[in-house]
């Protein structure tokens, strides 16, 4: 297996490395793959409440050389879109970029999936929220 | 792997360092010397009977036989050349099958055999045989109160590995041959791991069908044997290649001449010296498991350390993907039991036999120790090994979720892709 300059350059310097508050709740986690699938990937993404934009994101990734370069590039990505732009990041964007083989595409996938799930997570909290919000005022 | 370019270092170690020595090894010099006349100058047909280049390659083919043959406690006559291990496997199952079919149609072997036994069992299945697939305990070999259990009247053939290419495990073959022979079953063993490695004797051991591989133990590549026992029993096979009738109709087609003369010679060398070989690599893989386990939490073995090849290590470390391992210590030859360095994206069908987990056995490397490396080769592999799963440990979050006191087993992974 070869691989790609810049699967190499993400996996020897990956950007974005690390874990943010996951119960503030300006932070969004997904938890994606598995274990026995031998890819795990935990994407976080930091909101800001007043524009909706991504002002930061973190990842930790159990999986391969191309799994780690789909999910350090998928937070490089990310960072400063709005929810919908970040929304809007194909797994087709990540294979072509780091010019994933074949065999490797799952680990797009993956990287998507977690992005979703992140956002998802973030949307939830913040539903929830709002839901509270007035019944704090009726107190 | 792309282009990888050796380099020399001030302390004097050669990279990459080549640790792989299960899926082949370097050809030792003195093979290669011996095999070289048998290109150039004496090139002869050995099947050639009417003139001096066919007399002298035969002769030389016979040497070659009989060297193999003082190995393994067999006689000249009972050695059949082939083109390797994967082929000898093939004759000896198929050719048993074929050839026993009126006596019985049932076959025995055992989870963890190479691909070459298993899908000649498969095939067999197909055309109608019984095959049992005995299971392997937790540390990798077989239970024989199993194999008892299996044989029945119809049973012509039992199948099981000398030693295993990824665990390095060694059967009780000494014990499934005594079982075979009292219960009237033909023993064949996969022993292409262990011929060179440990001593192996088809006398002591009971064995009446052997599969050899001349590059496993500094041989070249293209070239093996099967040894057939002649007497008590005389073990026939039907041939699975036809044409000109060579190695007693068994197996047809010109004798790589070169091949066998360094096969030969790769037997010799190993009569010689592999007792105190064995020694010198059991202490180098001592080396290397103490400067890992020593250095790093959570690192399994797998297979039983007790009965095992000398040179073999077979890792597993907890939280760490074995491509990626292998990606970071990229100027050292090792193989992962990772499904991501397989084509079928299934992890290592011999780790999940031993019941290891799919995460672990997508986390196993293995350290195939050989007649060239050196102690500051083992120590600077088992350096890299550390420094790089301490890396990954820190992006991996299966290990953040650990260190926070999370029951990985516990968690409902989606396994599913979420759209």
């Amino acid at each position: 297996m070869s691989y790609s300059d810049k699967v190499l350059d993400h996996y020897t310097n990956p950007r974005n490395v690390g874990s943010l508050d996951k119960s503030s709740p300006e932070v969004g986690t997904g938890l994606v793959g598995a274990p026995e699938c031998g890819d795990v990937m935990k994407l976080q993404i930091k909101v800001n409440p007043e524009t909706n934009v991504i002002e930061d994101a973190k990842f930790k990734t159990f999986g391969c050389g191309s799994a780690i370069a789909s999910s350090s590039l998928a937070t490089e990505w990310v960072k400063g879109k709005s929810i919908d732009e970040a929304l809007a990041i194909r797994n087709t964007d990540i294979v072509k970029e780091l010019a994933l083989p074949p065999v490797k595409i799952h680990c797009s996938v993956l990287a998507e999936d977690a992005i979703r799930a992140a956002i998802s997570d973030w949307k939830k909290k913040n539903a929830a929220e709002r839901e509270q919000e007035p019944q704090d005022q009726q107190r | 792997m792309g282009k990888t370019t050796e380099s020399s270092r001030a302390d004097g170690l050669k990279l990459p360092i080549y640790m792989d020595n299960h899926a082949t090894t370097r050809t030792d010099p003195r093979v290669l010397e011996a095999m070289l006349p048998y290109f150039t100058e004496t090139f002869g047909n050995a099947a050639s009977r009417n003139h001096e280049f066919g007399w002298v390659a035969e002769q030389a083919v016979e040497q070659a036989r009989t060297e193999i043959a003082k190995l393994i406690g067999a006689t000249a006559k009972e050695i059949i050349f082939t083109s390797g291990a994967t082929e000898s496997d093939n004759l000896a199952i198929k050719g048993v099958a074929e050839m026993y079919r009126e006596k019985g149609d049932h076959i025995i072997t055992q989870a963890t055999e190479h691909k070459a036994v298993l899908d000649s069992c498969k095939r067999l299945e197909k055309r109608g045989y019984r095959v049992t697939w005995l299971p392997v305990q937790k540390d990798g070999r077989i239970d024989v109160d199993d194999l008892k259990r299996a044989i029945d009247d119809k049973t012509i053939l039992v199948t099981i590995m000398a030693a295993n290419n990824e665990i390095g495990v060694l059967q009780p073959i000494r014990e499934i041959g005594a079982i075979c022979h009292e219960r009237g079953v033909l023993f064949h063993s996969d022993a292409v791991q262990a011929i060179g490695k440990v001593p192996f004797n088809v006398g002591e051991d009971n064995v009446d069908i052997a599969s050899i591989s001349a590059h496993k133990f500094y041989g070249p590549k293209g070239v093996g044997a099967l040894y057939v026992r002649r007497k008590n029993p005389r073990v026939q096979l039907a041939a699975q290649i036809d044409g000109g009738g060579h190695e007693r109709g068994m197996r047809s087609g010109t004798l790589n001449v070169p091949g066998i003369v360094g096969l030969g010679k790769a037997c010799e060398i190993a009569a010689a010296e592999m007792a105190d070989e064995a020694v010198k690599l059991a202490a180098l893989r001592e080396r290397l498991k103490t400067a890992i386990m020593g250095r790093l939490d959570e690192v399994y073995i797998n297979g039983s350390m007790e009965h095992r090849l000398p040179g073999n290590l077979n890792l597993s470390f907890a939280y760490v993907e074995g491509e990626s391992l292998l990606m970071g210590i990229n100027d050292v030859a090792v193989s992962s039991g990772s499904a991501c360095t397989s084509a079928t994206l299934e992890p290592s069908y011999v780790l999940k036999a031993l019941g290891a987990g799919d995460d672990l056995a997508h986390s196993s490397i293995r350290f195939g120790i050989g007649r060239f490396n050196t102690e500051a080769e083992v120590d600077y592999v088992a350096r890299r090994v550390v420094e790089t799963v301490n890396r990954l440990r820190e992006l991996s979050p299966l290990y953040e979720m650990a260190k926070e006191g999370v029951d990985l087993k516990k968690v409902h992974w989606a396994t599913e892709p979420t759209q």
